[in-house]
């Protein structure tokens, strides 16, 4: 172990002294929520800075919802539009169901930055900037003709043009550190000035601190100091006039964490898996932005996760299917042009009848379409994208923490029914946190498989139990051995069978399988009144905007509802009955009307649409919009 | 003498085989059986994986575990077999058709990660469940109903491309020569890694004949060399015939003696190229794969047989390492995270 150094005269961190109590000589803004978004070049620390921010405002008592934005280039130019990298947190004491349609607090950290994010802010919002790096060289190469500063082009925006790197390497001075490392600091001054203007305490992220740089502590109090400076900088300075405060939210009691989708995705398979008491073989081939999630996974082998790398996605969910014929909970995750491809395979799971989950995490589509973009375009190619009558289960995750509840119970779907099962995710979604209330491992729902007939002698692969699943028998276990394949079968003793009879009575047969699912799911329910003028119905990760702009609508007088489809195959039972007790319907998607043309095609049901297909998520304002224009029609 | 474990007949299924009269499918199922009894693995650790095509039917014919499924996609779905229990012997059966045009991927794959599979390829050089089409090894000139003209497509070589996949073992058979069928199935079951056959198979209604020089009595001999470890390259009905190099390049040469004893002679035994299927180096495999009919005789037998770990074997060791460094794994510990706070 290499020798810890101490740099002679340091003050040791634990000694930094704690935050004082806000001081009140400064106006005190109430916020019910406030949005703040750290953006700087790539190696800005801004991820960083946006992390440890949303770590303090969980300790502080708020609701969080986080979404980062990293830049599309691998290597971008330093200073360039394209290399800007931002962290969006929206906190609170409700509503926080978003990143947040408008930016309150913009850290801005180059002219780049600025510029990519000015559109962002609110109307008077405040913009914290780096002064230091808005040299002439380094405006024009964000594209400005003109220093952004001085100029007035930041007219309506309450300005905080600081000297942040100065000020971060006065406070550090005494600090022996490379120009580098010294420079690495400035994020934690303007994460220490947002912390002071939303008070939030710093003891977390110097805890934090202490772990992250144990082997090197000349970078720990480097840290820890320059955090406290940018702390003390806002208190003792007038450059912000003003403080934030937001209260707490109402959590129900419980342990809590932030998730990610692509955490809850990644830990609800490994809990289902481990449930099960079945190793997890999660196949997959790089695709963005599935990859995330690949890469999850790949640090749970001690959980008995098998992550084989597929040449291409049809041999990822052959890996899969085949995983499951041996007795492992087969997984795959790709994106749209990956489910494209695993049509053929897709038939071939429905018709082997054995379990295994496809995550989806939709993107710009078709083709290769917009790769770094966010959309839910996949909702029929889920469904129907396949050749002959090829029923399976459908879900879609609505927040962070229900890609943990639904990679769970596409888990236990699959193995319950014997059926593969596509739970659909998207770009945003995987990458989107939130506060999760962890759950006890003893509360999770048992993974049952379907009765295997003990008799070895008649085994045949094709009987069912009551709820039309097929046994899924082993191989390795004497007596059950048994073929199966893609050729049709005869619905009593699964021998190979092109009878026309026959066929059609296995083609119900699947088909019933998956629609009678739909007795043992939890009912479709309603956020506000159970029946009324306007039933907002959604699907997959739009409910943050959805409920947030129907909560906001139910201040008038009309009665307005919302709802979030999570099976959207088979669909909950009363989702038919649901909608008859509104007098419109409207239905907010990512895509050109792909729900709203299911809901013709099942109820009769004609919806209002709300179409985006911009590779952006909803704003709340956009919803609360159209929910105004159409209960301003009806009056 | 222990008992063997199993008989042919506890391979038989109670349905009816289905391939035309005459196919040489006939025969490989038969010497299938006969080497999975001569194998003894117990026939429920058997699962045999297929594609499809006429040799894609295999499974449904075997009393063992088996899993008919995509055209070409065996060798994925036979990987992630091995994957989910490694304890299984999983053969994967596939045609030229099958396996080197939708599953050419797949199957370099399979091959260059080793995973432990006895992967056969029937190769009649033509689609037959398709009913006659010419695939990847038809040679240049075949008239098939989508080839009215003659192919004009370059074949593959499925044992070149194996080997340039790094197999770790390679070899070639013939469905009607059913001793050296049997010996060359025994020899892949035995292989740990990826065991890749090349099985040449007479399609009587498609492509009737077009390995009659390998397998016609009166020709054969002039026109197939079978390899033996550590011996040279002899062949010939008086085995007077040899294969030499001539720096790179492959040459025949007619041997004085057919025993070797050409003292004198120019064309020494010596001087002929010395099969070796363990060496390091795949180059003299890759040599033999290329010899063909009818510039060369073409080699049956091993080709190719060496050691590497096989890909299950180290992604499970990588999850025992991971396991023995990190302790016993706590769900509720990988749920709370690094982070958590609590809300009384």
């Amino acid at each position: 172990m290499a020798a810890i150094k101490r740099t002679p005269g340091a003050v040791p961190p634990e000694s930094v002294p704690p935050a004082p109590v806000p001081p009140a000589r400064v106006p005190v803004e109430e916020r019910a929520q406030a949005t703040v978004r750290f953006a700087g070049d790539s190696g800005d620390g801004m991820q960083l800075a946006g992390a440890q921010f949303t770590s303090a405002s969980a300790h502080a008592g708020n609701l969080v919802f986080t979404l980062p934005e990293n830049p599309t280039e691998i290597r971008a130019p330093a200073g360039s539009l394209a290399g800007v990298s931002g962290f969006t947190i929206h906190f609170g004491a409700h509503s926080t169901r978003t990143a947040g349609d408008r930016v309150d607090v913009l850290v801005a950290m180059n002219p780049a930055a600025l510029k990519v994010n000015h559109p962002a802010l609110q109307p008077g919002g405040l913009a914290i900037v780096n002064a230091d790096a808005f040299a002439p060289d380094e405006w024009t190469k964000a594209g400005y003709d003109a220093n952004p500063l001085e100029d007035g082009s930041l007219a309506g925006v309450r300005l905080a043009a600081l000297p942040i790197n100065k000020l971060s390497r006065a406070a550090i001075a005494r600090i022996k550190l490379s120009p580098r490392e010294a420079e690495r600091c400035r994020n934690f001054f303007a994460l220490g000035m947002v912390y002071w203007l939303f008070d939030r305490p710093t003891e977390p992220t110097l805890r934090w601190i202490r772990a992250k740089f144990a082997m090197n502590p000349a970078v720990l109090e480097a840290n820890s100091l320059s955090l406290m400076a940018g702390y003390r900088f806002g208190e003792t300075n007038p450059v912000v006039p003003f403080r934030f405060r937001v209260p707490k939210a109402n959590f129900a009691p419980g342990k809590y964490r932030k998730l990610t989708g692509n955490e809850g995705l990644a830990l609800g398979l490994v809990s289902a898996a481990h449930r099960a008491e079945r190793p997890l073989v999660f196949a997959s081939c790089p695709i963005h932005p599935a990859s995330e999630l690949m890469h999850e996974m790949a640090e749970l082998k001690r959980f008995d996760v098998r992550c084989p790398q597929a040449e291409d996605e049809i041999a990822a969910l052959g890996l899969a299917l085949g995983a499951s014929f041996g007795g492992a909970i087969g997984v795959t995750a790709t994106s749209g042009p990956g489910l494209s491809l695993q049509s053929e395979m897709l038939g071939l799971a429905v018709m082997a009848e054995l379990p295994c989950v496809i995550v989806d995490l939709q993107r710009g589509g078709p083709s290769t379409g917009l790769p770094g973009k966010t959309e839910q375009a996949d909702l029929l190619q889920a469904l129907f994208g396949r050749h002959g009558e090829c029923p399976l289960v459908v879900l879609a995750a609505a927040t962070p923490s229900d890609c943990f509840a639904l990679a769970y119970e596409a888990v236990r779907l699959a193995v319950r029914y014997m059926t593969p099962v596509i739970l659909l995710g998207d770009l945003y979604l995987s990458a989107a946190a939130e506060a999760w209330r962890i759950p006890a491992v003893d509360d999770l729902p048992a993974i049952e498989t379907p009765h295997l007939d003990a008799n070895g002698s008649a085994f045949q692969p094709n009987l069912r139990d009551q709820r039309l699943a097929r046994p899924w028998a082993i191989p390795g276990v004497p007596g059950f051995e048994h073929r199966i394949g893609g050729l049709e079968k005869n619905v009593e003793t699964g021998y190979v069978s092109s009878d026309p009879d026959n066929h059609e009575r296995m083609v119900h047969l699947r088909a019933r399988k998956i629609a009678q699912i739909a007795d043992e799911l939890p009912a479709l329910a309603v956020a506000g009144p159970e029946s009324g003028d306007l039933l907002v119905l959604g699907w997959g990760s739009t409910q943050g905007a959805i409920q947030s702009a129907v909560e906001r609508a139910q201040t008038s007088d009309l009665a307005v509802a919302a709802a979030q489809l999570r099976y959207l195959n088979p669909m909950p039972k009363n989702t038919a009955e649901l909608l008859s007790r509104y007098k419109k319907v409207l239905v907010p998607e990512l895509n050109g009307g792909q729900l709203s043309l299911l809901l013709r095609a099942r109820f009769g049901v004609e919806s209002i649409g709300l179409c985006k297909i911009q590779g952006e998520p909803f704003t709340v304002g956009e919803i609360e919009m159209k929910i105004a224009e159409i209960l301003q029609s009806k009056t | 003498m222990t008992l063997p474990l199993l008989t042919p007949a506890d391979l038989d299924t109670d349905r009816e085989v289905r391939w035309c009269p005459g196919c040489g499918d006939f025969a490989i199922l038969a010497q299938l059986k006969q080497a999975l009894s001569e194998a003894g693995v117990p026939r429920e650790k058997l699962v045999f994986v297929s594609g499809f095509g006429c040799s894609s039917r295999i499974p449904y014919y075997l009393n063992t575990y088996g899993f008919q499924t995509v055209q070409g996609r065996g060798p994925a779905i036979a990987t992630g077999i091995k994957i989910a229990n490694p304890e299984l012997q999983v053969w994967v059966v596939t045609g030229d058709g099958d396996g080197l045009s939708a599953g050419a991927g797949h199957l370099i794959h399979a091959i260059r990660r080793n995973v432990d599979l006895k992967i056969l390829l029937f190769n009649n050089e033509v689609f037959g469940l398709t009913k006659g089409q010419n695939s990847p090894t038809s040679r240049v000139g075949t008239r098939t109903k989508a080839s009215p003209l003659g192919s004009i497509e370059t074949p593959l070589r499925p044992l070149s491309l194996a080997l340039a996949a790094e197999a770790t073992f390679v070899a070639r058979t013939v469905d009607v020569d059913v001793h050296h069928l049997t010996e060359t199935l025994l020899r892949a079951a035995s292989h740990r890694g990826t065991a890749f056959v090349e099985i040449y198979q007479n399609c009587k209604i498609f492509n009737d004949g077009v390995f009659d020089y390998a397998t016609d009595k009166s020709v054969k001999e002039e026109h197939t060399l079978h390899l033996e470890q550590r011996r040279p390259l002899i062949f010939g009905r008086d085995r007077n015939m040899g294969v030499r190099l001539n720096g790179v390049v492959p040459e025949i040469v007619q041997l004085n003696n057919g025993n070797g004893n050409s003292a004198g002679s120019s064309n020494h035994i010596d001087d002929l190229v010395i099969h070796d299927e363990s060496g390091d180096d795949a180059t003299l495999a890759f040599l033999l794969s290329r010899l063909s009919f009818p510039e060369f005789p073409e080699c049956f037998g091993v080709f190719r047989c060496v050691d590497r770990p096989t890909y299950e074997g180290q992604l499970l060791g990588q999850i025992a390492e991971a396991r023995q460094a990190h302790g016993p794994a706590k769900l509720d510990e990988l749920l709370a995270g690094d982070e958590t706070w609590t809300v009384a």
